[in-house]
């Protein structure tokens, strides 16, 4: 047996939907996590719910890179390809990278299995030589597993159930991990249910010594723990941080929070997540349609709380009449929109920056919108706060941009004390007499909020055009031209609210600016670190606030001969950023459904490097 | 703040009414300010919420919080404001396109929800704000502008409408009866859930005379019928006529053939009955007017509030940073 020490590891776990894939990747995540290694995970769901058994559609992903050094994706092409059947293979083979190790549940190649996955007359990628170019672990895991279960009181049903432990224990031996921490989990989960617990226990102890005794598994590897910036840590998911990220905006305001959402993919786990912290306040509501859950949301600010309401492209498509309105109103209110492939209901289950234009432009009339964006599953926490910040503090409706990529997948997160947290002021009116105008401005240009309970407050607000000062509807042509002219200001005027734009890695006056937005960070953060490294003149800028953008953008980006900006669309910061500052930047678009991988973004930059 | 005696006035604003001279908008913005001194609550928790149309100019005109928003949606928005504050007394003032067309669907769902909110659905019968086309109550074969031929849309019948939803308080009145019409803003108030009160509304642009034969005096008695609980339903001149329930047969009968008490005796509580008297809608049976339906339920403030509460008990205040946390933590050193 041999010992190898690796930097980083990408494993894939495929399975079927039944198979507990999402446990088990989780399990090592976690696993991972408390052994000191940095990582980045993500989850590949089947399209379908019910899809059945042991077909293509049914089968189940999950992604985890993890190592000694900093990691910011989830991994381009994969070293170990973990599959519980044929189908799983058949769908994943193509992530795996020649010479990669390829982990099989043999049991799950049998004729039926086989034949559902689309092989006819006995073929057998087991059995054709296709895959010579990789390293084959096979292993009979159904058997073992009932094996190692024998004297266990329980069904094969419930017995087979504990397939994945087996799994899960032979690669923590591959990987000499400690059972630890899966142990301590299985007893949490299953402390009322000791035969269910005993059997889990026991597959992942037998997978783990099975590796260790047989032949076929004769090398094992060392993932030292990275280098990190020390401090706490836990493992996050960018829905999850949004989630608790709003909770905390609503504790630095001391505002409650209300969150009206109508279900949709991939926003609904914010909605899930956030129904489960009634203790903090939170009135959620699940509405009838996103329509009457920003009108419940916009009805709740109007009285004094906090509205949120998520959704993703076309739920925002929905909102966008009464996203106008409390741009009229100027009422606090944030609207995330975790965005997934459109147009129309477009690609639900995958990933697309594809709503940006959306975000910055998609209402009636001059209805200029702060836009706030996350860049990583962590980042969201502290993004979406920011997003809280400005929607309260300069009393507006703010979008928050995530993606089903960031949403979905996770990594460790240094996570802040709450007492370092920004307090968020809120803009209440100190007038307490009928004196109080409800449109008189401060230096930011906002407004001061009465709500209803404040005697002698009493006002009215509406979606008419007002006249300034008092509210009361004005049809009047030049109060019309100055009042789309102030909320504008109004919106413009966050830029000095806000950080200066910085580079996340590379020098000022760097040949090529990669710029961009959103999820494309880490893939970006790793091609061009690997440059940097390679003695490549190249510099980062990831935007967080992409309206109004940073006051020293146009100056940070002029630096820079080349500027590249990719995005998981047709090309839409591109256009905002050619637009404000007049500069020939260079798009690069990948409209697939996945992320960038980090090599594409190296090569590209190399040629705009090196060559034209 | 409680002891102050208000006046109508007070719930006047500084702002110019513009309805069109004879809207039967006013009569309902003047009854409903002086309704409001004797509902007992302070201005300033009070909030009138509208959609889009002629009526839903409303809230500009009562001195109280307010806001006039978009087609539609006011019963959404009202939703939310009720569930973040319970402590207000909502109203939602809506036309016929309004609640019933572009924002049916948040009608409906207001109504199995059972916010404590009072609505004063303003029925004309016609889209006023857009200068006269057929509406969702608008009769078949009406002419309009966008019906020169004459409408083919069978209309609804608002109140069956209500009921099916589940509505927990469901009457009607007019812009006419002024008397009728702030008893039935007081039983609307009074009522703890969603009350749904139709108000049937002259517009004397677009549609003048829609209700004609309930106001006219030549044919008023005979075509309505004002519902008072546990009271026989009797119309008429002299009030000769009566209803009797045949089963689950209404028949109209003459009191010279029957006495009182074989008549039908309304019942507020009895929904399967209200569903009958909401049928009452076709020329052969006078139209009801009054409270056909009215149940106390759980309103969904209360029940998510106690959730919130019972939260608060079973895990304690949220403490932020064991949120931030979680449940499974390293470190790095
Ligand atoms: C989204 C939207 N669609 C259409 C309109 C135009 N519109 C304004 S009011 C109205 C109908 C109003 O009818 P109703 O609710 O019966 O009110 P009324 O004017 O009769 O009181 C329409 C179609 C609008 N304001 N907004
Ligand atoms: S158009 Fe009709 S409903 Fe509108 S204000 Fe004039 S009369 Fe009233
Ligand atoms: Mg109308």
């Amino acid at each position: 047996m041999t010992q190898e020490t690796v930097e980083k590891v990408v494993i894939f776990f495929a399975g079927d939907s039944g198979d507990g894939i999402q446990l088990t990747g989780s399990q090592f995540t976690n696993t991972a996590a408390l052994h000191g290694n940095d990582l980045s995970t993500f989850p590949d769901f089947p399209a379908e719910i019910r899809a059945p058994q042991g077909t293509l559609a049914g089968v189940s992903g999950f992604q985890i890179s993890f190592g000694s050094t900093e990691i910011f994706t989830p991994g381009d092409e994969c070293d170990v390809l973990v599959v519980m059947n044929v189908a799983a293979l058949k769908a994943n083979l193509k992530r795996l990278k020649t010479g990669g190790t390829i982990v099989v549940n043999s049991d799950g190649f049998d004729r039926r299995n086989l034949r559902l996955a689309g092989y006819e007359n006995d073929e057998n990628p087991l059995l054709d030589n296709s895959l010579t170019n990789f390293r084959v672990i096979e292993i009979n895991v159904t058997k073992l597993t009932r094996e190692c279960l024998l004297d266990v009181n329980l069904g094969v049903k419930e017995k087979d159930r504990c397939k994945n432990m087996f799994v899960l224990g032979f690669v923590y031996w591959m990987y000499n991990r400690s059972l630890d921490h899966t142990i301590n989990f299985l007893t949490q989960k299953f402390k009322n249910k000791s035969d269910v617990l005993d059997a889990n226990i026991r597959a992942l102890k037998a997978g783990y010594n099975f590796a260790n005794t047989c032949e076929i598994s004769s090398s094992r590897f060392e993932v030292k723990p990275a280098k990190m910036t020390s401090g706490k840590y836990r493992n996050i998911m960018g829905n999850q941080a949004t989630a608790i990220g709003l909770i905390a905006a609503s504790k630095q305001s001391s505002l409650d929070l209300f969150y009206g959402s109508y279900p949709i993919t991939p926003a609904s786990d914010i909605l899930h997540e956030l129904s489960k912290h009634k203790n903090f306040g939170v009135r959620s509501f699940q509405a009838e349609d996103e329509i009457a859950a920003i009108s419940a949301c916009i009805g709740a600010s109007f009285g004094g709380l906090f509205g949120v309401t998520a959704t993703s492209g076309p739920g925002v498509a929905l909102k966008g009449e009464a996203i106008g309105l409390a741009f009229m109103l100027e009422l606090p209110l944030l609207i995330v929109n975790v965005q997934r492939g459109g147009p129309s209901t477009g690609l639900p289950t995958k990933t697309e920056q594809s709503d940006l234009l959306q975000a910055v432009y998609g209402r009636n009339g001059e209805a200029p919108v702060p836009v706030v964006s996350a860049s990583t599953p962590s980042d969201c926490f502290e993004s979406v706060m920011e997003a809280c910040r400005i929607a309260i503090e300069h009393m507006t409706p703010v979008f928050f941009l995530s993606d089903g990529y960031i949403a979905n997948g996770a990594e460790p997160w240094l996570y802040p004390h709450s007492k370092n947290l920004k307090k968020i002021s809120v803009p209440m009116t100190k007038v307490n007499n009928s004196n109080y105008l409800p449109y008189k401005r401060d230096k930011k240009f906002v407004r001061e909020w009465a709500i209803p309970g404040m005697p002698g407050l009493e006002h009215r607000v509406g979606g008419l055009e007002k006249e300034n000062l008092t509210g009361n509807v004005s049809y009047d042509s030049s109060n019309h031209e100055f009042m789309v002219k102030t909320r504008a200001k109004k919106v413009d005027e966050i830029a000095n609210y806000i950080p200066k734009q910085e580079l996340d890695a590379g020098s000022k006056n760097a040949q090529v600016l990669v710029l961009a937005w959103g999820s494309t960070y880490g893939a970006i953060k790793t091609a061009v670190k690997e440059l940097l490294n390679e003695g490549y003149s190249v510099a980062h800028a990831h935007l967080r606030y992409i309206h109004p953008f940073p006051k020293n953008l146009g100056s940070l980006i002029r630096k820079h001969d080349k500027i590249l900006i990719p995005e998981i669309n047709n090309g839409q910061l591109i256009k905002l950023i050619r637009d404000k500052y007049l500069v020939d930047a260079i798009p690069m678009n990948k409209i697939q459904g996945i992320p960038f991988e980090a090599r594409e973004i190296k090569n590209r930059i190399i040629e705009l490097h090196d060559g034209e | 703040m409680e002891n102050k005696e208000y006046t109508a006035k007070d719930f006047s604003s500084d702002q110019e009414v513009r309805w069109c001279p004879g809207c039967g908008d006013y009569s309902i913005l003047k009854q409903v300010q002086s309704v409001m001194p004797l509902i007992g609550v302070p201005k300033e928790n009070i909030v009138f919420v509208s959609g889009i149309g002629c009526s839903s100019r409303f809230p500009y005109y009562m001195e109280t919080f307010g806001m006039h928003s978009i087609h539609g949606r006011a019963t959404a928005i009202a939703s939310g404001l009720k569930a973040a504050r319970p402590d207000l007394s909502v109203w939602i003032i809506t036309g016929d396109g309004d609640s019933l067309s572009i924002g049916g669907n948040h009608l409906i769902h207001l109504l199995r929800r059972n916010f404590d909110t009072n609505i004063l659905l303003f029925n004309n019968q016609i889209y006023g704000l857009t200068k006269g086309q057929y509406s969702p109550t608008s009769e078949k074969g009406k002419k309009t502008k966008s019906t020169p031929m004459g409408s083919i849309d069978h209309p609804f019948n608002p109140l069956a409408l209500c009921i099916g939803a589940d509505a927990t308080f469901v009457a009607r009145s007019m812009d006419r009866e002024p008397k009728h019409m702030r008893e039935m803003l007081i039983r609307s108030n009074d009522h703890k859930g969603t009350s749904l009160l139709e108000i049937y509304q002259n517009c004397n642009v677009f549609n003048d005379g829609a209700f004609f034969g309930m106001t006219d005096k030549a044919t008023k008695l005979n075509q309505t019928l004002f519902l008072e609980n546990k009271r026989p339903l009797v119309f008429g001149e002299n009030e000769h006529k009566g209803i009797r329930l045949d089963g689950f047969k209404p028949e109209i009968v003459s009191l010279n053939d029957f006495s009182l008490d074989d008549l039908w005796v309304h019942d507020e509580s009895d929904r399967v009955k209200a569903g009958l008297l909401t049928r009452f809608f076709d020329i052969d049976f006078p139209r009801p007017f009054g409270v056909f339906y009215s149940k106390n339920k759980p309103t969904y403030e209360d029940a998510l509030i106690k959730q919130i509460d019972e939260a608060v008990k079973d895990k304690g205040k949220g403490n932020l940073d064991d949120l931030i946390k979680g449940s499974n933590t390293w470190t790095i050193q």
